[in-house]
């Protein structure tokens, strides 16, 4: 195995060698719901290859048969040009294929050692956690990504914890590494310093597979692009130079794709007034100072902010989830600062959390039941001692034509389904009868094009029917397009607020660095 | 004085089951399968080892029977929980409910015969019994003083050695694990069954070491305490070896009192491990430290599910 990565490593190989990894005709169901049919790709050694396509267009799953972890249920496979079929992830790492899943496969309360150590079968050399912390050390200089190998996994950083996972990965001998979404959850800096890793990568001869939602992404560090689309792959390796962001997109999507801007409502009387609130600092958080805003009738104000300047401290604060230490916050000429977190949602208070699964859904629960979780309280599927299930089927199902829940029935747990068709979910039973004030907090983060879109005309219609949104977001760029104003946060205070029309770069750019 | 070295020379008998019993459950449910049987393993092989004995085998023989008695019902919960991904509380309770009502019928017709049991290390090496220090130890017996070395073992294995991080990943994380290429549902059927030979031995050492009879009832719940005892110890072996001195105190208070025949409410002394497991329990939850607990404790893993 050694000699093999050496080997590779010491030069990109010649054209008309086989290709890295060769996928035929691959199909994939779960409980009889097709994820993927007949869905190819081919990777060749020395290349960077992106893989684009929506959420839940089965990007994941395809790679998750080519490391084994799922078993096809149709199709061919064949690594460096010899037919495969793979039972287990162990197999397809003995033949050089490694994986860093989107959800990464390491135990926390491990250290980054032992994770590596792990990994190390019976009759491997490395046999101590002295090798196994020396040998990450050694990997993690040569390949340029930091990671201290005694670390415990819980108390590393996102972007720390990716690099233990690629160093672990190549360590058991990777000659094809397949990253899913890697760059989601990491700052543009990171982002950065990954891919030009996998860049570097790929001239030593290797063959890297980038999942991802950025086109600028591709553009800037892919050599081909694969596109997917419900299941199917409709564009098969593509050089990306010979492809434009509008193609990429209109292929992704396969309609055209709409773009939000701004409700066509007028702002009328204020709805929500936060008058100087202020709350102390949780554990590691961004205490409120002083915060202050008014958000109008059929008005999105937007705020915009780097994140961890209390953010989700102020949205805590609305919801009634944390108490405020002081400050009044006005709901329809009501106070409503020492009302419970239902009397408020009774009041109209909604909200899009940024986590959709951390505070919005119940992964385990059906959709059904996620839908109902709001309502079933006051009754609305029958008294307290018998509840109807028929008819939370029925507006399930309701809600999944009207919102168009891709892989979704009433009974299946919400857990099943993709990142966009989550938040749909979520839309579904947040934007009800009852709302006056949506506080959507980074409601696109994570979705492909398509879904965010349709999560911003769903604000945007909701909007224009009279409800009113506070919209919190990291993306300039959403934040500016929908907003008839725009605030900017800045550690724990709102630093500054302007009719969208005259925000200019310079005044956005001072607030955010916290100079103005 | 003497209330006090009687007490001191009982409480390691009385620690014991607890000990072993907590030991087994700590492999299993670091393995990830939580294990609430551990009441019915318990009775079924000290049912087995008091049977074993009355036929005349020689004790030892008794605890190893008693121990694999408990290994195949152990079995059965491996089959159903990790093989057929039965849901691991009911299986635990299908487990108790199994071993009382077997040992309750056919331990019938052996019910109140007594025999003798293990011989204490006053027996095997004539510990002179004049000094307070010999009169602790006379009363001892091989298992008791083994237990420490036990303790220390598993510790080491489990917390230290390559096959511990193996079999902990599995119960953390098993996705992880799986993509290490460990087998996780091999490793977790040896760790139920490692538990069904501990909890074995922890009833066999009940009805063959302490009490030399088998009485219908007799494990009274010290697979229940032992339960407890795991989360007390935060599935830590070594901390298991505290605990279980805890409550083997508590349990020999109650004999020792009687013994003295001092005044005191008998019932309510008997409930005192009962109630200390509550205090323990409480107070563990109390304390914003880490629980120890195996991430993945308790649920079903298939590579196929979505994580
Ligand atoms: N383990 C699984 N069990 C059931 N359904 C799944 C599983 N994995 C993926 N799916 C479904 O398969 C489809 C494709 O999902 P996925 O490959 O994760 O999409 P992508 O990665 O492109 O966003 C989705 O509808 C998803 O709900
Ligand atoms: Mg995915």
């Amino acid at each position: 195995m050694t000699t093999a990565l050496q080997q590779a490593g010491d030069m990109r190989q010649p054209l008309g060698t086989p290709a890295a990894l060769l996928m035929r005709g691959i199909g994939k169901s779960f409980d009889g719901k097709a994820a993927l049919r007949d869905a190819s790709f081919c990777l060749e050694w020395g290349e960077v290859h992106a893989i684009v396509g929506e959420n839940g267009a089965g990007k994941s799953t395809l790679m998750n048969v080519a490391a084994g972890v799922y078993v096809a249920d149709g199709g061919d496979q064949s690594i460096d040009g010899e037919a495969i079929s793979l039972r287990s992830p162990l197999e397809a790492a003995a033949a050089g294929l490694g994986m860093v899943h989107q959800h990464f496969r390491l135990v926390e309360s491990f250290t980054v050692a032992e994770n590596v150590l792990l990994g190390f079968g019976r009759k491997a050399a490395v046999k101590t956690l002295t090798d196994a912390a020396a040998i990450v050390s050694a990997k993690s200089s040569e390949i340029g990504l930091p990671v201290d190998p005694h670390k415990l996994v819980a108390n590393l950083s996102i972007a720390e914890r990716q690099r233990a996972e690629i160093i672990k990965v190549m360590l058991l001998g990777a000659r094809i590494l397949v990253m899913d979404e890697p760059t989601a959850v990491l700052t543009d800096e990171e982002a950065r310093t990954l891919l030009s890793f996998a860049q570097r990568l790929s001239r030593q001869g290797h063959a890297v597979v980038l999942i991802t939602h950025k086109f600028r992404e591709v553009a800037a560090f892919c050599d081909r692009v694969t596109i997917m689309r419900h299941g199917e792959t409709v564009l098969e390796g593509a050089r990306v130079a010979n492809v434009t962001e509008a193609e990429v997109a209109r292929l992704m999507v396969g309609d055209a794709l709409t773009v939000a801007g701004r409700p066509l409502s007028r702002p009328g009387d204020v709805c929500l007034s936060v008058e100087r609130l202020s709350a102390r600092a949780t554990a590691h958080g961004q205490s409120l100072n002083d915060l202050g805003f008014e958000l109008h009738v059929g008005e999105i104000l937007g705020i915009a902010g780097v994140g961890g300047n209390g953010q989700e401290e102020l949205v805590a604060c609305l919801l009634g989830l944390d108490r405020a230490g002081a400050g009044a916050i006005v709901l329809d000429g009501q106070d409503i600062s020492t009302a419970k977190p239902d009397q408020r949602r009774e009041a109209g208070l909604r909200v899009i959390p940024s986590d959709r699964f951390d505070s919005g859904l119940i992964r385990e629960l059906s959709i059904a039941d996620n839908l109902a979780l709001t309502t079933v309280a006051s009754g609305s599927f029958g008294g307290p001692f018998l509840l109807s299930r028929r008819a939370m089927r029925e507006k399930a199902a309701e809600a999944i034509d009207a919102f168009d829940i891709r892989g979704a029935t009433p009974e299946r747990p919400a857990s099943l389904l993709s990142g966009g068709n989550a938040q749909k979910v979520l839309l579904a039973r947040e934007l009800d009868h009852g709302l006056k004030v949506l506080i959507a907090h980074s409601p696109s983060r994570g979705l492909d094009m398509k879904a965010a879109e349709f999560v911003r005309s769903a604000i945007r219609r909701a909007v224009e029917a009279g409800a009113a949104c506070l919209l919190i977001s990291e993306d300039l760029q959403e934040v500016m397009s929908l907003s008839h104003r725009v605030a900017v946060m800045n550690r724990g205070r709102i630093a500054g607020c302007r009719q969208t029309g005259d925000v200019t770069p310079e005044w956005i750019g001072g607030l955010l660095a916290g100079h103005a | 004085m003497d209330f006090l070295i009687g007490w001191i020379a009982i409480i390691p008998s009385y620690a014991a089951p607890l000990l072993l019993a907590s030991l087994g459950l700590i492999i299993c449910e670091r393995a990830g399968v939580l294990n609430l049987g551990a009441e019915g393993l318990m009775a079924i092989s000290a049912l087995t080892g008091a049977m074993t004995v009355l036929s005349g085998a020689d004790p030892w023989v008794g605890l190893a029977a008693g121990s694999a008695a408990a290994m195949a019902l152990a079995l059965l919960f491996g089959i159903s929980t990790v093989a057929l991904r039965a849901n691991h509380t009911l299986a635990g309770l299908a487990v108790v409910a199994i071993g009382l009502g077997i040992t309750g019928v056919v331990g019938r017709p052996y019910v109140q015969k007594t025999f003798s049991g293990i011989s204490t290390l006053g027996d095997l090496f004539g510990i002179d019994r004049g000094s307070a220090f010999g009169r602790i130890f006379a009363v001892q017996d091989p298992v008791t003083l083994a237990l420490p070395t036990l303790v220390g073992a598993l510790w080491w294995w489990l917390s230290k050695s390559r096959h511990g991080l193996r079999l902990r990943s599995v119960g953390e994380n098993p996705a992880a694990a799986d993509v290490a290429g460990i087998d996780v549902q091999l490793v977790q059927f040896g760790a139920v069954l490692a538990s069904g030979l501990f909890c074995g031995l922890a009833g066999a050492y009940l009805s063959v070491a302490t009490s030399h009879v088998w009485v219908e009832g007799m494990v009274a719940s010290r697979g229940w305490i032992a339960v407890a005892l795991v989360i007390f110890s935060r599935w830590n072996a070594a901390r298991a070896l505290w605990g279980a001195l805890l409550f083997g105190s508590a349990d020999a208070l109650v004999p020792r009192l009687q013994a003295i025949g001092a005044d005191v409410p008998v019932y309510l002394m008997m409930t005192l491990p009962y109630l200390l497991t509550l205090v323990v329990l409480v107070a563990g939850s109390l304390g914003g430290r880490r629980s120890g607990e195996p991430a993945f404790l308790g649920r079903v893993y298939l590579r196929q599910d979505k994580q």
